[in-house]
């Protein structure tokens, strides 16, 4: 990981929350909770401690992961120190026992698309993040497997970024000849 | 033949790379780290391997996923392999298992790759499924999804929310309402609009009477894959009941676009109280009938009970939901947990299994039905008076009879149609209780009338990560079944 990403970046060395920011105005994990469905919005840095110190706070499964491009709508609303960069990574954690739901959003430049990857925490990202890999291409650092998973292994570009040109490739048959 | 392939190849390849940038990794990224493991095991061996294996290559490139494929045990990671084997690493305090006591000493000789579809009649669809056998003993599985890959997702940012429900039905064809509840759900989260209640009891009713269509499907292709055709014939005969009725009151027996943002479609037909009923009536000791004929059976019960089993910690470390999630003891159901609709105001039962096998899951749809059924009968007799859609201009088209009288309401219904309703900037997450688990819906908005991202949170897409752990150790004649009891819609995995 090479780029710190934004003035939140600094992480303290025992609390992996301290100086979180939140939606609900931030603060540390444990404040976050009162909320029903709260969104954080951790840095890379402090991307992986956050969702580990969550996990610990009792948020069993993490059941949802998919990436957004914010490329044609840069200035979506984000709470005071967050800047925003073109990809979004969102998890979305669950927690069984509290009936709670919170939102993880990491921003992702997109000169530097790499993201840690959250499968140490919850294997079951395995595929959500290849999916996002696939269509996005924001590589997982740490990810075992990080192939396509729905594009053919040879697919050139990735599908759902906004500057993808739809259309492109007319239709793709393997051992087909090309258009011309 | 060959010639043209190869030229269009090195055609295409540079002038990719040109267009996307640096940003556009393709397949490369995967690359290094197969490399890496492959450089593995010690010389002398490696290098006939290496040529094997280049070899093997070669002769399947013209059909091969490439990275996509389960590689070989020699080039494959050892923690991978034990990874395998103990099928989730992280566990709870209490049985932490160290990875390197799990043993994972087998050589290729003795193990065998074998594809599994993707054309393969118990598939249910195009799921392909590498599975390395130990004469009958699967070892590991791979799943390699995407061959009904359609960009559904990317489909979606193109459609209004108008047309977004007529996209999101087709993805698990055989929930179709449940799509188009959980897609109208997100959209009137960011519209902030208030649902009027009996809409909400009409889409309660039709998303119930979908899941008992989906697990009487269910039940059908199950029977089948254990080879019990009369189970499949009886399945699909009481399916085509619930869909008959979705018929008369959608207008399609599939695919209905019937639940959309601002309500539902129309008001429900005329006397469908009684059909539902009937259906009701029918399938409650129809489901008495499965029972006899399965339940008891003993090559049923054989060729379940036991198969395919999988732990509570392993489904919640991989994200399974629903049934297969139940079946291991945990009663989650958003339902009950999360409601939404008018659940909290209907009486049913959350089944949970305790084994986590193929026995559990089988009884918990089983079982499901019947609550379904319970549920149906409540929301016949509860079901209030009122609108069918919410009674906002900018959301809902006006009634086709006003459209002749009000210039108004001809340009809202004109504006409903071609540019569709503008929707609030932001972004919501929304789960419902499918058949299959948790489907969610990740909905951002820039404020335009068009999704700017859509994302389905397809609980096949996730279930089928499980396959590996329910499979490992079981025996190649039980792979069916097991692929059967996660009940994976290829529609909805792939998108």
């Amino acid at each position: 990981m090479s780029a710190a990403a934004g003035p939140d970046s600094s992480v303290d060395s025992g609390r992996a929350g301290a100086g979180l920011v939140s939606e609900s105005g931030g603060g540390s994990v444990r404040d976050l909770l009162q909320s029903d469905q709260s969104v954080v919005f951790p840095s890379r840095q402090q991307y992986v401690a956050v969702v580990e110190e969550l996990r610990d706070t009792g948020f069993e499964t993490c059941s949802d992961l998919c990436a957004v491009d914010y490329l044609t709508h840069p200035p979506r609303r984000l709470p005071e120190g967050v800047t925003p960069e073109r990809f979004e990574v969102v998890a979305n954690l669950l927690s069984l026992s509290q009936c709670k739901r919170v939102r993880v959003r990491l921003q992702v430049p997109g000169d530097d698309p790499v993201a840690p990857s959250l499968f140490s925490v919850y294997p079951g990202v395995e595929a959500m993040e290849r999916e996002a890999f696939d269509m996005f291409g924001v590589l997982f650092e740490g990810h075992p497997d990080l192939t396509r998973i729905l594009m053919p292994e040879d697919w050139e570009g990735h599908p759902l970024r906004k500057d993808y040109g739809v259309g492109r490739v007319p239709v793709q048959f393997k051992g087909a000849p090309g258009p011309r | 033949m060959t010639d043209p392939k190869s030229t269009t190849h090195t055609d295409d390849a540079p002038a990719a790379e040109g267009e996307d940038g640096p940003e556009a990794g393709g397949g490369a990224p995967g690359a290094p780290a197969t490399q890496g493991s492959a450089a593995l095991p010690p010389d002398g061996i490696a290098a006939d391997e290496a040529a094997l294996g280049n070899e093997g290559l070669m002769l399947v490139a013209e059909t091969s996923e490439g990275l996509q494929e389960l590689s070989g045990r020699t080039t494959t990671d050892p923690g991978e392999l034990r990874r395998e084997v103990g099928a989730v690493l992280r566990m709870p305090e209490g049985h932490v298992v160290d990875p390197l006591d799990i043993d994972i000493e087998r050589t290729d000789d003795e193990t065998m790759i074998i594809n599994m579809g993707p054309q393969h009649p118990s598939t249910h669809g195009v799921l392909r499924l590498m599975l390395e056998l130990d004469g009958e003993t699967v070892l590991r599985t791979k799943p390699v999804v995407g061959y009904l890959h359609t960009g559904m997702e990317k489909t979606g940012e193109e459609l209004t929310y108008v047309q977004g429900a007529t996209n999101v039905t087709r993805m698990d064809y055989l929930a179709p309402l449940h799509n188009e509840l959980v897609f109208s759900l997100a959209t009137e989260a960011l519209l902030g609009v208030e649902m009027p209640e009996r809409a909400t009891w009409i889409r309660m009713l039709m998303v119930e009477l979908n899941r008992l269509s989906s697990h009487l499907m269910w039940m059908a292709t199950n029977g089948m894959d254990l080879g019990s055709t009369s189970m499949m014939i009886y399945g699909f005969r009481e399916r085509e009941m619930v869909l008959a009725f979705f018929e008369k009151a959608t207008g399609l027996r599939m695919n209905n676009n019937f639940i959309r943002p601002g309500g539902v479609a129309a008001d429900l037909p005329d006397g469908w109280e009684d059909d539902v009923t009937i259906i009701c009536d029918t399938i409650m000791p129809r489901a008495d009938e499965y029972d006899e004929l399965l339940t008891g059976q003993p090559i049923f019960r054989e060729r379940t009970e036991g198969i395919g089993r999988i732990s509570a910690e392993e489904a919640l470390a991989l994200s399974l939901t629903g049934p297969i999630l139940r079946s291991t003891g945990v009663p989650w159901d958003l339902r009950r947990s999360m409601p939404y609709l008018a659940y909290e105001q209907v009486d049913f039962d959350v089944i949970v299994g305790t084994y986590g096998d193929n026995f559990d899951r089988y009884s918990i749809r089983l079982n499901e039905i019947r609550e379904s059924v319970k549920i149906v009968r409540q929301i016949v007799e509860k079901m209030p008076l009122g609108d069918y859609r919410v009674q906002d201009k900018k959301v809902t088209p006006p009634p086709r009879a006003r459209i002749d009288e009000s210039m108004e309401a001809l340009i809202h219904h004109f504006k409903v149609f071609t540019e569709g309703f503008k929707v609030p900037e932001g972004e919501v997450y929304v789960a419902i209780e499918s058949p299959r688990g948790e489907l969610g819906c990740y909905l951002v908005s820039d404020g335009s009338s068009k999704p700017y991202r859509m994302h389905i949170r397809g609980p096949s897409f996730v279930n089928l990560q499980g396959l590996p752990v329910m499979m490992r150790g079981g025996l190649m004649a039980d792979a069916v079944a097991v692929i059967s009891s996660v009940d994976p819609v290829m529609g909805e995995v792939d998108r």
